[in-house]
């Protein structure tokens, strides 16, 4: 054994440079191309963004420089409240109606953890509405909410209560939107949750039961402490998918009524690419506020995984 | 277990979960059973008003043969499937690489590298559409399938290698350590050692990332029109107002659309689980 290293220490210097340097090198050469890629298509958009936001741009003529002056028309949008302001209040509205997918998906999560016959078929099924595309989410909904022949008008109206027009309402149109999101996303974390339950210590809830922890006071002090990395998974999916919804509104309501139901995703969309004129700058500069909004829960969600890889080792 | 086994409680109640179920099942459901409900009814039904009873004749062949052979259905399913296939195999097999790479050494940008792949996976798609939309259309592939391809392949690399990389560091290093002190070459190493390893993961990234890709719109809309290249998603709204207000069409042609990812959700439940709830147990 000995014999063995003691030739192979001696036999270094023979090798070629590659051969030594060989644990140094790979790593570089097994990132290069994915790197590469993410880089040329993912990273340096990001800055050319910040930079076509300083412009004035059709997106087919010359770039005219102009500074700050489309976050200044932002601004003054904001402060009239107009479409930016409509958009980041409804962006807001997103982000805290949506983070109800957690205790909703948890709900459905402890209402199937049971061990009965056919409970498999019940939990993919229950699944089932994350799998299909938002799109055809979307298109359902516009159904189920339509005032004339609507499911929703029809079940409301065994009630005696009059047709609501959700989607054609501005009072009602952001919330009807976010309970078709929410739909799909409830069924993500419910499918988190489940997976979670199946880890927690029987140990713990044993003495939980012992201490005469029951109902309530278990499953806060006993379950869901432990349900920790089941809920940061649910919390960071629930929001970055709050603020990048784009589909159910392109296909709900193309922004409407009266541009109600815009988010920051859509706005800067319709501004850039539709009928509205191609405001490439100032539509850079709408994904630049947006974000800097994911920044902030971006820089939290690394943070938590560097402490999680420092504590890892 | 908790909640307490249902088998642990009074009879009375255990019949009343037996029950709540199925109850529970279909108005979860039932935005979905709808359409499927109406995708099988005949046109006659809708001008009638018989929205919500029961099918007067079963229109199901009619109204699904009608999505296949007298639209432009097909072809965008066609789309779909040479955008999603492609992809699934360029971005697994980019990020088996990157994720082998941060896995397994120690250099010192190693952790700053892979929070760049996990910041970049996060940011609004907004950010990207300006400039990705010039560079597909300085490149010519504006409009083009490899164009999307192309994308997708980049920006789902950054999830990849994520699901990747954490894999890989749970694999026991011991086996890379003996293999090194065989002798064996660090790609070797990779090919024979690692990637056996790694075919649950493969197979759970596969089933991910086809459906997330499968159902991407907003690139759709972006880097594509027309339907020589539009994958199903956005081929749908096209659809639609072909066959505008036809709601058992409208229906049948969503259901159509939605197809794919379901039966793959349902042949690879176990992978497609696995690596959406990666992370969601510690230990």
């Amino acid at each position: 054994m000995v014999d063995v290293t003691l030739s192979q220490v001696a036999a270094t210097d023979t090798r070629s440079w590659f051969r030594r340097n060989q644990i140094a090198i790979t790593p570089w050469l097994f990132l290069a191309p994915g790197l590469l890629f993410f880089l040329f298509y993912v990273i340096f958009p990001i800055f050319q963004s910040f930079n076509i936001s300083l412009y004035e741009w059709d997106g087919l003529g010359q770039p005219e420089y102009i500074g700050l002056r489309n976050y200044e028309d932002l601004y003054w949008e904001f402060a009239d409240r107009d479409a930016f302001f409509v958009s980041l209040t409804n962006n807001v509205l997103w982000l805290f109606l949506y983070l109800l997918a957690i205790p909703a998906g948890l709900f459905i999560a402890l209402f199937l953890n049971q061990t009965v016959t056919g409970i498999r078929l019940y939990k993919s099924l229950f699944f089932f509405p994350f799998v299909i595309s938002q799109v055809v989410v979307g298109l359902v909904f516009t159904w189920f909410y339509d005032p004339t022949f609507g499911l929703l008008n029809t079940m409301i109206g065994w009630v005696g209560l009059g047709p609501i027009n959700v989607l054609g309402d501005e009072r009602f149109v952001t919330y009807g939107i976010i309970a078709a999101g929410l739909w799909p996303q409830t069924a993500y974390c419910m499918i988190l949750y489940l997976t979670g339950l199946n880890a927690v210590d029987p140990e713990q809830i044993e003495a939980g039961r012992l201490d005469g922890a029951r109902g309530w006071r278990m499953l806060w002090y006993i379950i869901v402490p432990q349900l920790a990395p089941a809920t940061f998974i649910a919390f960071v999916v629930t929001i970055i998918g709050a603020l990048r919804s784009f589909d159910f509104i392109a296909v709900m309501t193309q922004g409407g009524p009266f541009g109600s139901s815009r988010v920051l995703a859509f706005y800067m969309f319709e501004v850039a690419l539709s009928e509205y004129g191609f405001r490439m700058g100032y539509g850079a500069a709408i994904a630049v506020v947006l974000f800097l909004i994911m920044l902030c829960f971006i820089a939290y969600f690394l943070w938590s995984m560097y402490r999680d890889e420092k504590a890892g080792r | 277990m908790f909640p307490t086994p249902i088998q642990q409680r009074p009879r009375p109640l255990q019949l009343t979960y037996q029950g709540l179920l199925p109850f529970a099942l279909a108005l979860w459901l039932a935005p979905l059973i709808a359409v499927a409900v109406f995708s099988i009814k005949p046109d006659s039904d809708f001008t009638t008003g018989n929205y919500w009873g029961w099918p007067t004749t079963f229109e199901g062949f009619t109204n699904y043969g009608r999505v296949f052979f007298d639209s432009d259905m097909p072809r965008y399913m066609l789309n779909s499937v040479l955008i999603t296939v492609p992809t699934v195999i360029g971005a697994v097999a980019l990020s088996a690489m990157t994720g082998f790479a941060l896995g397994i050494y120690r250099f010192r940008s190693n952790l700053w590298v892979f929070f760049m792949f996990v910041a970049g996976n996060f940011v609004p798609f907004q950010i990207l559409m300006v400039p990705v939309r010039e560079l597909t259309l300085d490149m010519g592939l504006y409009n083009t399938k490899t164009g999307l391809v192309l994308f997708h392949i980049a920006f789902q690399t950054g999830f990849c290698t994520l699901f990747m990389r954490n894999f890989i560091r749970a694999l026991p290093f011991a086996l890379i350590e003996a293999a090194r002190v065989e002798g064996v070459a660090e790609w070797r190493i990779f090919w024979f050692v690692v990637m056996p390893l790694m075919k649950p993961a493969v197979a759970a990234l596969s089933v991910l990332i086809f459906t997330f890709i499968w159902n991407d719109y907003f690139w759709a809309v972006v880097l594509t029109q027309g339907v020589e290249s539009q994958p199903v998603t956005a081929g749908i709204t096209s659809f639609n107002a072909q066959f505008r207000a036809a709601y058992h069409l409208m229906s049948a042609g969503s259901i159509v659309a939605a197809l794919p990812p379901v039966v793959m959700f349902f042949l690879m439940q176990k992978h497609f689980i696995a690596g959406l709830t990666l992370g969601a147990t510690k230990g």
